[in-house]
């Protein structure tokens, strides 16, 4: 059995509320199969009466044809209004008084069909199919095949669009993490089992709260690679709702997942072991709730000769250039650098005090000017020594407008 | 069969006592300085190794050294970084690829750096994970209880992971695998202080005072 919806609005959602073999027949034509509808409605008319009753719910005006094959059922929900039910072998006669405009013949075949004065299925449904043969070729035969709603055919089906998104709607406020991961775990659960049902992943989850105070609470988590690893989003979505907590109670969670073909990849035996992605990003997702939100990552290097100018990036995302491994003497630094007071001899720094560090300077290179960015709203300007004290210790010393820095030690 | 009569059995067909005690030795790797490499063997994998010594005494070298080798065989690095002293521009010029390292910045705090170290073990897949604690006051280091140290041992055991601490004394003690006490010999200056005078290098001596045979290796870290 097959339905057809004739009519405006979305159609093709309430199609696929009773099927899932939807035909876009045309903009404002929906057939869709209807067998097995029986085995939840009852009776064909009660299937009718369901789709009647769901698309006033809906607020779809439409006309629903129900018939054994789709082209019967376009025919019918195309001319008559309303809700029509062919009975199976009665097409021909249900069809007839139809006006023959609704074929959509070519210009010829109706200028010709008028002239014999066929205006109407069951004048063409009349005639004998090898004289339309002859005359009319298969265009005429076919139309009268419609005509008599014999047509066979199979639908063509719309790709169901994949959306993998759930809700819930909280009986009562939800205020603590506890209870709430119980819901996460809920949709989370549902939502990768229909991702592992069409064999995908995800790389993305996307979690909209709406709160008590009327206001929504969005969290976006990017993931390394695709996965489906549940137990992970869970800790993931529950370490970032940790460091980012709603501002009020919950009272509705929206979660969405971005589906995408997982990552497929052999590994060898001779290949080196990494940290494992959805595992390293729990590690950092950890690490980021112990130690602070920008303080985990890779360090990129600027482009600049500004002291300690560097960005922290998300781990392993680009490509740096290196040289070959040497043993190179190290600075570590202060940060902030430690402000020193420094007596002078002869223009040359002899004594340093910063904090726990003091001493006398027992030999010194220096000074050397840097600056840049004079061309920009924060210009900088120093001059560094690199300072031998008399606690055993290497040190730079800078001096800039501010006055007096010690940068860090050589180690 | 009694056991041992099955193992004099199987010794005898192998032809003398095997030593059936002993664990196998960890698999080393270098260090990136061929005098420390001899001496010691290499850094051992799956074992905490402890590097050790006062400010300016080539500690950091040695430890940038190292992950510049480690992130050289292409392995992913991480480096918990207690006092927020680390020196992308140091590391980069000392061949450390910076897109392989993980740098956890934990400001001022052992505790928090202990966490993150043991987390990190856990996760799994590293080539290295180093603690540096080398501004750390040794007071404070101190206050890490040997039971932490214990953990940390027992964590990166079996694990193809080294594990480095770096600190101003020896905290770890008998949980470190080996121990490299680092001392400045000698800084070289070149030039007189009126005209172009540079800080060259640093000479330093690592001592292993964790093994049967003490050992004094000498490395130098030139400057950029």
């Amino acid at each position: 059995m097959f339905a057809c919806l004739h009519g405006h609005g979305p159609l093709t959602a309430l199609a696929f509320e009773f099927s899932p073999t939807v035909e876009q027949t045309a903009p404002d034509t929906v057939t869709f199969d209807a067998s097995g509808l029986d085995r939840l409605f009852g009776l064909p008319q009660e299937v009718a009466a369901a789709l009647a009753r769901r698309a006033a719910e809906v607020q779809i005006k439409a006309s629903i044809a129900l018939a054994a094959n789709p082209d019967a059922a376009i025919c019918a929900a195309r001319g008559f209004s309303g809700v029509s039910l062919i009975p199976y072998g009665d097409e021909a006669k249900f069809l007839a008084p139809l006006p023959l405009a609704q074929l959509a013949p070519s210009p010829e075949l109706r200028e010709t069909l008028d002239r014999w004065g066929i205006r109407r299925f069951q004048d063409l449904a009349a005639l004998p199919p090898l004289g339309i043969a002859e005359r009319l070729g298969p265009e005429g035969l076919r139309l009268r095949e419609l005509a008599r709603g014999e047509v066979v055919r199979k639908l063509l089906p719309l790709q169901d669009p994949l959306r993998f998104e759930d809700e819930i709607e909280l009986e009562y406020p939800v205020e603590l993490l506890e209870p709430l991961a119980f819901v996460l775990a809920r949709l989370v659960n549902a939502l990768a089992i229909s991702l592992a049902a069409r064999a995908l992943a995800t790389n993305e989850l996307r979690l909209l709260l709406k709160l008590e105070n009327r206001t929504t609470h969005e969290r976006t988590l990017r993931l390394p690679v695709p996965s489906l690893d549940t137990k992970a989003f869970l800790k993931l979505l529950h370490l970032d709702l940790s460091a980012h907590p709603p501002a009020a109670p919950i009272l509705h969670v929206w979660m969405g997942m971005n589906p995408v073909k997982p990552q497929s990849a052999q590994g060898g035996l001779f290949v080196l072991a990494a940290p494992e992605p959805v595992q390293l990003e729990l590690t950092i997702a950890r690490l980021k709730a112990i130690v602070g939100p920008n303080r985990v990552g890779s360090p990129v290097l600027l482009d600049t000769h500004r002291p300690d100018a560097f960005r922290i990036e998300p781990v392993f995302q680009g490509k740096a250039r290196a040289g070959s491994p040497s043993v190179r003497l190290t600075l570590r630094l202060f940060r902030p650098p430690r402000a020193a007071s420094v007596a002078l001899a002869s223009g040359h720094p002899s004594f340093v005090t910063a904090g726990a560090i003091r001493g006398k300077i027992l030999d010194l290179a220096g000074p050397w000017r840097t600056s840049g960015d004079w061309w920009t709203a924060d210009p900088w300007l120093r001059d560094e020594w690199d300072i031998a004290l008399s606690d055993g210790a290497l040190y730079r010393l800078y001096c800039d407008p501010r006055g007096w820095f010690v940068e860090g030690s050589y180690d | 069969m009694p056991a041992v009569a099955l193992k004099q059995q199987f010794e005898s067909l192998l032809g003398g006592p095997l030593d059936w005690q002993s664990r196998p030795l960890p698999e080393c790797v270098s260090c990136g300085i061929p005098a420390v490499d001899a001496a010691t063997g290499g850094i051992p994998r799956g074992c905490l190794t402890e590097i050790f010594g006062p400010a300016s005494s080539g500690r950091t070298s040695l430890l940038l050294s190292i992950l510049a080798q480690t992130t050289d065989r292409d392995e992913v690095c991480a480096l918990i970084d207690a006092e927020d002293a680390f020196d992308p521009t140091s590391a980069a010029a000392a061949g450390v690829r910076l897109d392989r390292l993980l740098w956890v910045r934990s400001a001022n705090n052992a505790e928090h750096a202990l966490k993150a170290a043991d987390l990190l073990i856990h996760g799994g897949g590293f080539g290295l994970v180093a603690l540096d604690l080398g501004d750390t006051p040794p007071a404070i280091a101190r206050r890490i209880s040997l039971t932490s140290w214990f953990r940390l041992r027992r964590a990166v055991e079996n694990t193809p992971t080294v594990l480095v601490s770096v600190a101003r004394q020896s905290n770890a003690k008998t949980c470190a695998a080996l121990q490299l006490e680092c001392v400045r010999e000698q800084a070289a200056w070149s030039g007189s202080l009126h005209s172009s005078r540079l800080l060259r290098s640093i000479r330093a001596r690592a001592t292993s005072t964790h093994r049967s045979k003490t050992c004094s290796p000498v490395f130098t870290a030139t400057a950029l």
